[in-house]
């Protein structure tokens, strides 16, 4: 097995040395010539309390330099095979890469880089919440495939509750429907011993097609019943004047707070707690936590009940948080993408949360270099978050390990 | 984790009571999710009478009369071609989500090739275009079990991600001067030539029937699935990995290879479903014409319990139920998503035997108390 895995190890270190490489050319070759002038990245408004200069980088000398800063990282990579610092010479790699492309890409223009950064914290939440709602039901070795469907259920119930009974019971819904869900999971996998992945597509699917069908059955001809109202913006007081910090931070909704509050909460409550230290054991090595006296069942059950509350609230965000209206289908993949970060945060929620941002990002990105007109088709712009996330969870994956029992069924002897 | 699943799959085909478990549970299931579906719509507003309506045709829409036949082939054909690919996948122990992306290179693959061979006759013309929407199906699939067999890249997050991806790819390319029709600004393909068409079957009784020669694709493709995986050395290989990838390696089964190989046989098959869609009923490519369809296969290949005979029930009956949905719509003016749960409680209690036994006892006696006594 050990050499298996080395072998494995090795190949991985190899494949991002030629990765980083090949990077570093595309860079050198593409943008270089294009890079004339210095690319200009607004960091404050003229409003502020505090404003602070823009940053004025010169195009061709700094794209020079990455790309030869990705050589000599590829080059690394693949003569020494260093594996201890794959995950991040490829890490600082895509980084500057990035970095990189937005100067090419802001050659002689400029751009509000706070705006971007503001808008990457909005759009990472429900992603955040996506994936911090999977490390709670996988570490206790259910996994939630369903993340998709409770997400999609916590805007519907956001936007149907929101525009009786105004946003506060919104929310207090939407986070109470996502909990239902989350036990009928529980229910399914625990009593009823159902495959987790089909119980996690049904879930989706069922989601899905109900409110697909009370969205154009009622709402077409009700639409008082879809017309919430929008959680505003709360500035922190002071904080929120800090140069670009203070607007990416300090100045959100209520969901981006909660996506951080709660990162923290879980965080206390899996290491730091017995009874999450309870919920580990029973992801681990359900049989001995069950022989010490920890309820198994119980301990499922309540946590992938949690799971279903956290997605609930990562849900109202699409309503509750952004537009205000319920649309079919509106969650469009971001619950897998939720998936994507959990795996990539290591089972961790601040490593969950920290993906989500890079995900953000990324989305962000492609939103914003849309309105720059760069000769790049905005189609494969669009492509980018997504082939990232292919190239991140290829290039860290060996060093993520799920919970040993997660996905097994546990039967009480 | 879709070990697990194969094993719940294959202990419950060789359980005991296979005529129960094969046509009880899943009439029962038929009939729990129905009524479930009547519950929902009542609770939206819908009264009795419209109700009644909309079952009839329900019934109507899928088998009664020789069109809705038709139609409910028609679109059971795409769902089984892809189902029979996700099965696969599930007997080697991977679980492809990215059937969808599969459909739509495979379908844009068929659509390049048929207008490229517009001057050929159609004994070439037609196997270039499937057998090309195949290929590239398997290898947009390769590609997540390349990544899974070099990097360990789990399938479940990069099939994903190509599905979003092949979303923008379709977009991007069909605007494209080699695949945009001619004269068109809007993201269209060019029309499939007659020569690469898959025939209509039923014209000569009335032009409007469009059960077309992809039923017959899907019908071979059920015996190869059939033989790949129970008959084939490549199949023997895949269920043992599926099973237990220890062991297999141990017996000297190249792991990496079969990932690749099991990846690249789902990812032609959810391809030939794409070539089929644009060959045999859309006869162009546009943006978003794959449909769901292979979301919708996850579900079929579940239902079907990853046994490609199972597979071309849970198609048909999943055909069924959309091309009744559509009837069911016209008539009775209810919203076609009510098919979306009415499917979604199907594969919930087909799943969960024991949900359906406690909620319908009947039939079911003989064998508890056979329990009882051992």
């Amino acid at each position: 097995m050990t050499v298996l895995l080395d072998k494995a190890r090795q190949r991985q270190t190899r494949v991002t040395g030629v990765a980083l490489i090949a990077l570093g050319v595309l860079i050198a070759v593409f943008f270089a010539p294009d890079a004339t002038g210095s690319a200009t990245f607004r960091l404050s408004r003229p409003t502020d309390v505090w404003p602070v200069p823009n940053l004025v980088v010169p195009g061709g000398p700094f794209i020079y330099v990455v790309s030869a800063l990705l050589a000599f990282l590829g080059a690394r990579q693949f003569l020494s095979g260093a594996a201890k610092w794959s995950a991040l010479s490829l890490g600082i790699g895509l980084a500057i890469a990035v970095a990189a492309f937005l100067v090419w890409a802001t050659a002689g223009k400029s751009f509000s880089l706070t705006g971007m950064l503001q808008a990457s914290i909005v759009r990472a939440v429900p992603i955040a919440l996506g994936g911090l709602a999977g490390v709670l039901s996988e570490r206790v070795a259910v996994v939630n495939i369903g993340i998709e469907g409770m997400l999609l259920a916590g805007a519907f119930t956001g936007a149907l509750v929101g525009s009786l009974a105004g946003g506060v019971a919104g929310l207090a819904a939407a986070v109470a429907v996502g909990g239902v869900f989350g036990f009928v999971l529980a229910a399914l996998v625990v009593t009823y011993r159902m495959d987790q992945i089909i119980a996690g597509v049904f879930i989706n699917l069922f989601v899905l097609g109900l409110t697909s069908y009370i969205s154009s059955q009622v709402f077409q001809e009700y639409r008082a019943l879809n017309n919430a109202p929008v959680f505003r913006t709360i500035e922190v007081p002071f904080l929120s004047d800090i140069p670009v910090i203070g607007p990416v931070f300090f100045n959100q909704n209520i969901f981006v707070y909660g996506a951080f509050i709660l990162a923290g909460l879980a965080t206390y409550y899996l290491f730091h707690t017995r009874h999450g230290l309870r919920a580990r054991a029973v992801g681990e090595h359900p049989r001995a936590a069950d022989t010490l006296g920890i309820n198994v069942y119980r301990t499922r059950y309540i946590n992938v009940t949690v799971a279903g509350m956290v997605a609930g609230f990562g849900g109202a965000w699409f309503t509750l948080g952004s537009v205000g209206r319920f649309d079919e289908g509106m969650t469009g993949g971001r619950g897998y993408i939720g998936l994507a970060a959990m795996i990539f945060g290591r089972w961790h929620p601040v490593g969950a949360l920290l993906a989500a941002l890079v995900f953000g990002f990324a989305d962000s990105l492609q939103q914003k270099l849309a309105l720059l007109r760069t000769p790049i088709p905005s189609e494969f712009l669009a492509m980018a978050p997504y082939v990232a996330t292919i190239v991140v969870v290829a290039g860290v994956v060996g060093r993520a390990r799920a919970p040993a029992a997660d996905g097994k069924p546990y039967v009480k002897e | 984790m879709s070990t697990e699943m194969n094993q719940a799959v294959q202990g419950r085909l060789i359980g005991r009571n296979q005529i129960e478990d094969l046509v009880l549970v899943p009439l029962y299931a038929l009939v729990a999710a129905l009524f479930l579906g009547a519950l929902v719509m009542i609770a939206t507003g819908v009264d009795l009478s419209t109700i009644g309506q909309s079952f009839i045709a329900l019934v109507r829409g899928s088998v009664g009369s020789l069109n809705a036949l038709s139609e409910t082939l028609t679109a059971a054909a795409p769902l089984v071609l892809a189902g029979l690919g996700l099965a696969l996948g599930f007997r080697a122990g991977l679980f492809n989500i990215g059937a969808e992306g599969q459909v739509i290179m495979g379908g844009l693959a068929a659509v390049v090739a048929g207008v490229a061979m517009a001057d050929m006759p159609a004994v070439i013309a037609l196997p270039a275009a499937i057998i090309a929407g195949a290929l590239a199906g398997a290898f947009y699939a390769g590609i997540a079990g390349w990544l899974r067999a070099a990097t360990g890249a789990h399938e479940v997050i990069s099939t994903i991600m190509l599905n979003l991806i092949s979303y923008r790819l379709l977009d991007y390319l069909l605007r494209t001067p080699l695949i945009q029709k001619e004269g068109r600004a809007d993201p269209i393909s060019k029309s499939i030539p007659e020569a690469a068409e898959l025939p209509r079957l039923l014209t000569f009784i009335d032009p409007n029937l469009r059960l077309h020669a992809g039923v017959f694709l899907m019908l071979a493709m059920v015996v190869v699935a059939y033989w790949l995986l129970f008959r084939s050395k490549m199949g023997f290989e895949f269920r043992a990995s599926g099973e237990n990838a220890i062991a297999a390696r141990f017996a000297g089964i190249n792991a990496g290879l079969t990932i690749v190989l099991a990846m690249a046989v789902a990812g032609a098959l959810a391809g030939l479903a794409g070539a089929n869609q644009v060959l045999g009923v859309l006869g162009r490519a546009t943006p978003g014409f794959s449909a769901g369809i292979g979301f919708d296969a996850i579900a079929v290949a579940l239902l079907g319990r990853s046994h490609p005979v199972g597979v071309l029930f849970a198609g048909v009956l999943f055909g069924a139920l959309e091309a009744g949905g559509r009837q069911m719509q016209v008539d009775a003016g209810v919203s076609i998503d009510l098919i979306g749960i009415i499917q979604a409680l199907i594969i919930v209690f087909i799943a969960a035997p024991l949900l359906v036994k406690a909620i319908f006892p009947w039939g079911f006696r003989r064998t508890r108390s056979k329990e009882e006594e051992v």
